[in-house]
């Protein structure tokens, strides 16, 4: 699977350059600049695991909105909606740990969804990349999807901000304030969810919550505040994009794991002069 | 059952008052029968062992959880601070002092000044959250709850996580703030002994109220002393008495009714 990729970016790429790395860089601008944000909740929130169980029943959307010929933005956002209501649902019912639970569903969500892609009669269906990305599938309309999502995901963090980080710094808190604790838990599994169903043609379904922590966990050292934390990851994020492309398009190497790999590479380099200068910092003193 | 109105009263009589309140839960009494009265400048101090339902009168107090049965008229327009048990700050949030006094709250600087002023915490103002102390917490929690300038601190066991000297330095201020402002307090703690000179009321609960009156009396009741064991009846017997001395009058005529209350 890996060969025919490689030979399909080869052929396309050469049919159009300009325009799909445009589109490309566009739909991972966009995606990088929500998923930044985003990303900080996931990184304090501990949602990570979450986010992984969320993107794994995305395939089940994808197989939806194959089978019955809707958008698979659409299937995915539905299917993804559901599982976070469904669990939420057992969460409340305490009978077992949500890490159960999220296995559970998610691994069921993925069967599913493998099983009804094997009943779709195009044989053109390329699992491979929606599990890693495919920047050569970015239609234009993706892009809408992409901006028309980002902006409700930002619009919302934005309006809900204070009440939010107010709730995870301390959720008791921040219900005795007045702030509607259920709420705004599910306004944020929502949120994962749209950026989850915009985010699949870029990084793939594998590697979404990667965009959403390791930029937002590589920020958390250069920051003091949660605001510039949510700036510094979607300019992180922005950053690993940008290269990740640009591997991508020079190595001929799928776009998911190039835009992975550059933010692994950016944290670490982070990391490591963060321990540099706080070693420096601790002998100077 | 009752039906339950939460409204904002227009008796001027007490800041709060709830009465009869029913509260159950997988078929269990938390709550059977409680009525509170919270006058203003009242300093009232709720006891009861583990399970005994008082942080479930609190969140009724507060409004923030519909009791089953039984009313809860507010005075209208009541601010209302409060202070959990502890705050554990998370090393993974990047957030200081200042912004966590903010977040949420439409206040001037100067109000963040003066409340950190009071609560002893303009020096770490500018620090993150999580490297401060227990104690350094809990008076930060105190200084966003008196930002509002509230009429009522409610304030969940506020001193449990704290070393005794953090306890005693935490109460000391609580009292100085009940001293300077027309603050009410309604306080959960298990620390009678060191909140006994500003109590004017101790309310002991165990899912219906076994006892309630001045400090002194309560610690006499029988209730009380077969709730918490003659040691601690008479551990409070001695605070009692330096208290008494210290002071030589008793706070209170309008709550000695209350004193022979028994539910149940």
């Amino acid at each position: 699977m890996g060969m025919t990729m490689i030979i399909t970016i080869t052929t396309t790429g050469n049919a159009m350059p300009d325009d799909f790395i445009l589109r490309a860089v566009l739909a991972g601008v966009g995606v990088a600049l929500v998923a930044g944000p985003l990303g900080c909740f996931v990184v304090w929130r501990r949602m990570a695991y979450f986010g992984d169980s969320l993107a794994h029943s995305a395939l089940l959307g994808i197989a939806l909105g194959l089978l019955y010929g809707i958008n698979v933005n659409l299937g995915i956002i539905i299917v993804c909606s559901v599982f976070a209501f469904l669990l939420v649902w057992l969460q409340q019912r305490k009978v077992l740990a949500t890490d159960t639970l999220l296995g559970i569903l998610a691994h069921a969500a993925l069967s599913i969804g493998m099983v009804a892609i094997s009943f779709l009669e195009t044989a053109r269906f390329d699992l491979h990349s929606y599990l890693f990305g495919d920047i050569l599938t970015v239609q234009t309309s993706d892009l809408y999807w992409i901006y028309g999502g980002g902006v409700v995901v930002i619009g919302l963090l934005l309006a809900n901000w204070s009440s939010l980080t107010l709730m995870t710094v301390h959720e008791d808190l921040a219900r005795a304030e007045g702030v509607n604790t259920v709420w705004s838990n599910i306004l944020l599994m929502l949120l994962m969810t749209i950026v989850v169903a915009v985010s699949i043609r870029i990084v793939g379904i594998l590697l979404i919550t990667s965009m959403l922590i390791i930029p937002a966990a590589t920020a958390r050292g250069l920051v003091t505040s949660p605001e510039n934390m949510a700036i510094a990851s979607a300019v992180l994020g922005l950053l690993a994009v940008l290269l990740g492309i640009s591997g991508s398009v020079e190595f001929d190497t799928p776009s998911g794991p190039s835009i992975v790999t550059a933010a692994a590479i950016i944290f670490a380099v982070f990391s490591f002069i963060s321990v540099l200068l706080r070693r420096r910092r601790s002998s100077a003193s | 059952m009752n039906a339950v109105t939460v409204r904002g009263g227009t008796r001027m009589g007490a800041l709060i008052s709830a009465k009869n309140l029913m509260v159950v839960r997988d078929g269990k009494s938390i709550l059977n029968d409680v009525s509170l009265d919270i006058e203003d400048h009242d300093f009232v101090t709720i006891i009861g062992p583990n399970g005994a339902g008082k942080s479930m009168l609190l969140k009724c107090v507060m409004g923030f959880y519909k009791p089953e049965g039984g009313t809860v008229f507010r005075r209208s327009g009541i601010k209302i601070g409060y202070v959990p048990q502890r705050l554990v700050a998370d090393h993974t949030i990047p957030i200081r002092v200042r912004r966590f006094l903010s977040l949420r709250k439409k206040v001037t600087k100067d109000a963040i000044v003066n409340a950190a002023r009071e609560t002893a915490i303009e020096e770490i103002l500018d620090q993150p959250l999580h490297v401060l102390s227990g104690g350094e917490l809990q008076r930060v929690l105190l200084a966003r709850a008196l930002l509002d300038d509230p009429d009522l601190l409610v304030l969940d066991e506020p001193a449990q996580n704290l070393d005794v000297s953090g306890q005693l330095g935490f109460y000391k201020l609580l009292d100085h703030i009940y001293a300077e402002r027309n603050v009410s307090i309604l306080m959960v703690s298990h620390d009678l002994h060191l909140v006994m000179s500003s109590t004017k009321r101790v309310v002991c609960l165990y899912h219906h109220i076994c006892c309630s009156g001045a400090p002194h009396m309560v610690t006499r009741d029988p209730e009380f002393i077969s709730l918490f064991g003659d040691d601690m009846a008479r551990l409070m017997a001695v605070y009692n008495h330096s208290h008494d001395h210290a002071h030589g009058h008793d706070h209170d005529h309008h709550h000695h009714d209350d004193g022979e209350r028994h539910a149940g």
